[in-house]
């Protein structure tokens, strides 16, 4: 009992709950006649398509800018870059780099404007990022109304104008990084081994990165402005690049996401997607202020475990879809935690 | 040379500050007759928003005094309100009395969560607005797994055309025919075809005094001076948590009577959502009257209300006209609603940022 308590509470009690959580609908499952193949495939996959997303929380958070709330903005350029890969009509694996190859630039061009207004609302970056998402997201909706996209499988059939709601990626690159040395295990088990190596790959880079002489001076500037001003460290340009690695980061993760779900979600769709994100990665463990690769793959598992295993379960067990209600409890309330908790430690 | 300067200076620190209504008078007064609207019909539109929407947005201004910035934890005063009428709709109580009586049931429920929002906000000095707008998120799941499993299960409904089908939780549309329009036809009266709802602007006059008497009060200064600066109230003895959670608590209290007054002006209630979009429309417009996250004034709220309301009404018909797509109107509404709360943030923080640059250039003099 003495070595278990210091141990919860240097994991987080909230990890632990949610750990043993999960845990346990993962043992309850074979005795509401949910396969467990499926459910850890399922699983598997959901962490494959939101790994990268989660990920991009890390340059922000570790440069101080706190929880990256503006997610969609790096989400729209992954979906231009999307949309016109489509419009191209190149197909395959060279068609998702294509889409990551035009939402690139445009991410960092994005990024760059993000950053520069964030330089200049230091300490109110959180609530400035979310609104600046929302408004983001609503503005592309005015513009994939009007944008020139003529692809067929994407306009409107009746106004032959106006991008779709849902875009089906089918018969250009469904799937196209996940079946990448994937493999299946009996009729229900599937692995995107593709999905994992580029996920790994993105981790590495970044971990590397952090690790270079701008990686370094961007964790300075985020644990300490001053010390990092007086050594010398130009602390808004360092906010700008990592503000651009995430936007960037988010537009790469939003294609990841979409190759395997099979459809690109415009319009008001990726209105939200920054919670779940931003959940994950304070589940991993992370703070406001502190956040490691570690925290992305732990936090970004645990979640999206719960959110793969709590429909099939817990509708199994009580006969009541109570998903989206656990959903919206768990995430919030992760964050809400984590917010109120930095400032205890602090004082 | 200096003189030039400072005129400039000035007028930057004019525009700055009224940024956001000065962009909005100029939207509007191009959208308008775009949209080819009677100026009848939009008096009327703005009559009736007023007195639908000023009792919410007036519910804000409390917490802003107290330096917590913008309350989004006002939805969870909505959320109070809302249980408040479903449950007077199950029990059939009708007009006035049942409005009151939704306003009773629902008080302590605002209180009680008003308290923990206050608690919760007291542990993230500093960071109050991002907390309390998750913590709207939270409640909401917390509400939805009230009123969708427990109403019918825990809580006793006796009306099935409440009910979903599966004989639990309250339906997606909560019809509110009972107390509808009461409050607003209480006293009714017509000028020249426009009717106008007396008895509720004199709700809200009532609570603009309350307002200006409550500044004046002990509270009231208590409240003004942990806005200014924490520390410094601590050490003049004023207890500054009690008095924030205080703040939060009465805004959380008229939050849900301000949705009772919204809801009834409505008429019909969509009972998972409405909340969200009380706490959006609301702080939305009060920053497009020109207030700030620190500073909030009476005279905002109003011309605040009328403003946003008048792009809401006018946009999704100028854009039919402009571009020949009404939903494209729509979408521009939704980019405002949300943009403006980005630019007036923004504003607001590097308005803080200038201000402290004019302050140091004025201790220094124009050298």
């Amino acid at each position: 009992m003495k070595k278990i308590r210091p141990f919860i509470e240097q994991v987080g009690w909230p990890r632990v709950i949610i750990a043993v959580f999960l845990l346990s609908l993962f043992l309850a499952a074979p005795f509401v006649r949910v396969r467990i193949d499926t459910s850890i495939s399922d699983t598997l996959v959901r962490f494959g398509m939101n790994g990268v997303m989660v990920l991009a929380m890390v340059p922000m958070i570790q440069a101080g800018c706190g929880l990256n709330f503006g997610l969609p903005l790096g989400i729209i350029a992954g979906l231009v870059g999307a949309v016109t890969s489509i419009e191209i009509g190149v197909t395959g694996l060279i068609g998702v780099l294509t889409a990551m190859a035009i939402a690139v630039p445009v991410a960092t061009l994005l990024g760059f404007g993000y950053g520069v207004l964030l330089n200049k609302v230091k300490g109110g970056e959180m609530m400035i990022a979310t609104y600046v998402g929302f408004s983001s997201v609503a503005f592309m909706c005015i513009m994939w109304l009007m944008l020139p996209y003529k692809s067929p499988n994407m306009v409107w059939g009746y106004a032959g104008a106006g991008l779709r709601t849902t875009i089906s990626v089918e018969g250009y690159w469904d799937r196209a990084i996940s079946n990448v040395a994937s493999f299946n295990i009996g009729k229900f088990f599937y692995c995107p081994t593709g999905m994992f190596i580029f996920f790994a790959l993105m981790c590495f880079l970044i971990w590397v990165f952090m690790h270079t002489k701008t990686g370094t001076a961007m964790t300075t500037v985020g644990s300490n402005p001053e010390y990092a001003r007086s050594a010398g460290v130009d602390v808004d340009r360092m906010r700008i690049i990592s503000v651009i690695l995430s936007t960037v980061l988010g537009a790469i993760g939003i294609i990841v996401y979409e190759q395997s779900f099979g459809f690109i979600q415009l319009y008001m769709g990726p209105f939200y997607m920054a919670f779940p994100a931003v959940a994950a990665i304070l589940i991993g463990g992370a703070s406001v202020h502190k956040a490691s690769i570690l925290n992305v793959v732990i936090g970004t598992f645990l979640f999206q475990g719960i959110l793969t295993m709590t429909p099939s379960v817990i509708n199994s067990l009580i006969e009541t879809d109570m998903s989206e209600v656990i959903r919206i409890i768990v995430s919030n309330g992760m964050i809400l935690y984590a917010l109120t908790r930095v400032v205890k430690v602090r004082s | 040379m200096s003189r030039k300067l400072l005129t400039k200076d000035n007028i930057q620190h004019f525009g700055i500050s009224n940024a956001v209504p000065i962009i909005f008078i100029l939207l509007s007064s191009f959208a308008i007759p775009v949209s080819r609207f009677s100026g009848e019909y939009l008096v009327q539109e703005m009559l009736v928003r007023l007195s639908r929407d000023s009792f919410l947005v007036l519910s804000l201004l409390i917490p802003i005094m107290a330096g917590m910035g913008l309350n989004f934890g006002m939805v969870l005063g909505a959320m109070a309100g809302e249980i408040g009428l479903i449950l007077i709709t199950d029990w059939n109580v009708m007009g006035i009395q049942g409005m009151a009586l939704a306003m009773i049931i629902s008080t302590p429920l605002a209180i009680l969560l008003g308290w923990m929002c206050g608690a919760i906000l007291n542990r993230a000095k500093g960071r109050e607005m991002v907390t309390s707008f998750i913590l709207g998120f939270f409640m909401n799941g917390v509400y939805q797994l009230v009123v969708l499993y427990g109403f019918g299960k825990v809580v006793p409904v006796r009306n099935p055309q409440l009910l979903l089908s599966r004989g639990f939780g309250i339906r997606n549309v909560t019809n509110l025919e009972g107390i509808r329009k009461c409050l607003d036809n209480l006293i009714p009266l017509s000028i020249g075809g426009i009717s106008v709802p007396v008895a509720t602007f004199v709700v809200i006059a009532l609570f603009c005094i309350f307002v200006m008497w409550f500044k004046n009060t002990k509270l009231g200064q208590d409240m003004r001076a942990v806005g200014q600066d924490m520390d410094v109230a601590r050490s003049a003895g004023i207890e500054v948590e009690r008095t924030r959670i205080i703040s939060i608590v009465i805004s959380t209290v008229l939050a849900c009577y301000g949705q009772i007054i919204f809801l009834q002006n409505i008429g019909t209630m969509n009972t998972y959502n409405s909340h969200e979009q009380a706490g959006m429309f609301a702080i939305a417009a009060l920053l497009v009257g020109g207030a700030s996250v620190a500073k909030a004034t009476i005279p905002n709220v109003f011309v605040g209300v009328v403003l946003f309301h008048l792009m809401f009404v006018v946009s999704p018909m100028a854009g039919k006209y402009l571009i020949g797509q009404a939903q494209l109107g729509e979408y521009f509404r939704v980019f405002v609603s949300y943009g403006i709360i980005a630019i007036a943030l923004a504003l607001h923080a590097w308005k803080r940022f200038k201000d402290r640059e004019r302050a140091r250039r004025a201790l220094r003099g124009n050298a």
